[in-house]
């Protein structure tokens, strides 16, 4: 007999919720299972799950405040990342990408047998990479993960002014403090190019944030800027490549 | 009260329909046929009496028709009254003009012949017109109802296959509300499978829309709040079946679900004098990403209070202060016992 499995349930609607149960319920002979919590949100659920580990979590694609696929992306974060299985009633197009990307889904109103065979594949396959999710969400996070002291902590996007840079890794500068990131600055910029601005090789700077330009000296004939942020002492340098970008973003935008 | 109140505005064919330069044709050689078997006696020399005819008919009516199927745009432009004016002088124009450049010896001055050629070119026109005018009247409330029933508020599979789940979820726990949501889930049905091509009362609607938000209810709880004002409203008001749920729908969609917190859909309904005004609020999530699939239903519902209203009706969306705003206006009629 093997260890029953843990399963974390995540679905904003409370009904929802019950008819997992129910099912997981039922098919207890089958597949050995064990509700080690719930939760009805993306945030709510990492919370949880910090606390309490699951082997599976079921995940409802649309959920107010972090939506399913971004919560699949910060739990594969964690040290042991659980096994994911998403929920959706009808999205042709999360459909699609699940197909391509081969990541498991159920369909509501989801059917016994279909939870069992979900959770008996997921028992054994790795969960999904990373470069899969962003295929089913090319839209974007909400947050930036990460990992302190075997939790996970949640930086929302729109807190970051900048972006740095440094020798191995990439930290995320809010008002309050900072936190190193594992990504690289090129692929942060790919997924947040809306938001930051490239002012430097080694530097991505959110676009809100820029409280104007400052001139730092001249060299070479050419003035040098700095960056001045909203609520920071802190000033950036320009480089003198990325300064005509710069300043058309700025003023293109004076949002 | 249904659509056949509202006739379309009365409008020129589409020359360059296919369909209509072959009704052109035929018409004009109808006529000419019936020109040839009223001016002989004799039966016998009816066949040589149509070849000649045609001689003179086809190349002035094929020219015709491609003139007007050329200047098909121009005249859609035009009011009725100058289209036909210009169609008419068009065609009795071009008669004429054939007329002086195939037989120049006939031509000697403005000669009798060659008057007598464009005012049958003219009555032909005329006559054609007047054809393809009786015929709009007979065929376009239908046309117009064909559109309305393809136009038929279509539901999101989204909320029937979420509805469908949450039956299922509390279907063991709560047998009884399980019961009720499935009766709500076939009347909101039986509404939308229905033909929907007459004005229902506004008290039906209110109905209906009180189903459709119980049920959403049993899935989302105590996040979907609802201020109903509509006190001011006479429910015997006559409003397009199914005006009012799909911007409720909307609501709950773009506005409820993306929210944790508990979150307002106000309506208010208010009779001014001969209009009735209808306005919906919700707030929006500051980051709303679900922005495809909106205009559809909005624009469904325009083109629906267009076909009943005419431009009596008027639907007005805004984005505003993190609200989204709908507002509706329209005649006030009420429903005849």
């Amino acid at each position: 007999m093997t260890e029953p499995l843990r399963i974390f349930i995540v679905d904003d609607e409370a009904p929802a919720r019950s008819r997992l149960r129910v099912l997981l319920t039922d098919i207890a002979n089958e597949v050995p299972n064990d509700i080690v919590g719930e939760a009805a949100n993306g945030k709510e659920a990492l919370e949880g799950l910090a606390s309490t580990p699951a082997d599976v979590v079921l995940i409802d694609i649309r959920m107010p405040q972090m939506d399913g696929i971004e919560l699949a992306h910060h739990l594969s974060r964690l040290e042991v990342p659980p096994a994911i299985v998403f929920t959706t009633a009808y999205d042709q197009y999360a459909v699609q990408a699940f197909e391509l990307n081969a990541v498991d889904y159920l369909l509501k109103p989801v059917r016994a047998q279909r939870l069992a065979a979900a959770l008996d594949k997921a028992r054994r396959s790795a969960p999904p990479s990373r470069e899969a999710l962003e295929k089913i969400a090319p839209s974007g996070r909400k947050h930036l993960s990460v990992a302190e002291r075997g939790r996970i902590l949640l930086v929302p996007i729109v807190e970051v002014l900048y972006l740095k840079a440094e020798l191995k890794y990439v930290t995320a500068r809010t008002r309050e403090r900072e936190f190193l990131l594992d990504e690289s600055l090129t692929h942060l910029e790919e997924e947040f190019g809306q938001r930051f601005v490239r002012v430097h090789r080694n530097c991505l700077v959110a676009r809100p944030a820029i409280a104007g330009f400052e001139k730092a000296g001249i060299e070479d004939g050419e003035a040098h800027w700095t960056v001045l942020l909203s609520g920071l002492e802190e000033k950036l340098p320009v480089s003198r490549r990325q300064w005509p970008t710069v300043k058309a973003a700025f003023t293109g935008d004076d949002s | 009260m249904s659509i056949r109140q509202n006739p379309q505005p009365t409008r020129l064919p589409d020359f360059y329909n296919l369909g209509v330069m072959l009704r052109i044709l035929l018409a004009v050689n109808l006529l000419a046929f019936c020109a040839a078997l009223a001016r002989n006696s004799e039966l016998a020399r009816l066949p040589g009496e149509l070849v000649e005819l045609s001689a003179s008919v086809e190349p002035t009516l094929i020219a015709s028709v491609i003139l007007l199927g050329g200047l098909s745009g121009l005249l859609a432009r035009m009011n009725y009254v100058l289209g036909v004016a210009t169609v008419t002088a068009l065609c009795a124009g071009l008669t004429a003009f054939l007329q002086i450049v195939f037989n120049p010896m006939l031509f000697e001055g403005v000669s009798p012949s060659l008057f007598r050629a464009a005012l049958l070119a003219a009555i032909a026109a005329l006559a054609v017109l007047f054809y393809f005018n009786l015929r709009n009247r007979a065929y376009s409330p239908a046309l117009a109802e064909a559109r309305l029933m393809a136009l038929t508020a279509r539901i999101r599979p989204h909320f029937l296959f979420n509805s469908l789940n949450a039956v299922l979820g509390v279907i063991r726990s709560d047998p009884q509300r399980a019961e009720r949501a499935l009766e709500e889930l076939s009347d909101l049905f039986r509404v939308l499978m229905a033909e929907n091509r007459e004005l229902v009362p506004f008290g039906d609607e209110v109905a209906l829309c009180r189903q459709y938000l119980d049920l959403e209810r049993l899935r989302l709880g105590e996040r979907l709040q609802v201020e109903w004002d509509i006190e001011a409203c006479p429910n015997d008001a006559l409003v397009p079946p199914l005006m009012l749920q799909p911007l409720l729908e909307n609501a709950v969609y773009h506005g409820v679900e993306p929210s944790a917190e508990p979150t307002t859909i106000a309506i208010s309904a208010k009779r001014h004098g001969d209009e009735i005004h209808i306005a919906l609020r919700n707030p929006l999530p500051p980051d709303d990403v679900r922005h495809a699939g909106n205009r559809m239903a909005l624009d469904n519902i325009r083109e629906r209070l267009m076909l009943f209203f005419d431009l009596e009706a008027r639907l007005d969306t805004e984005r505003k202060d993190g609200q989204f705003c709908a507002d509706i206006r329209m005649p006030y009629r009420p429903k005849t016992p």
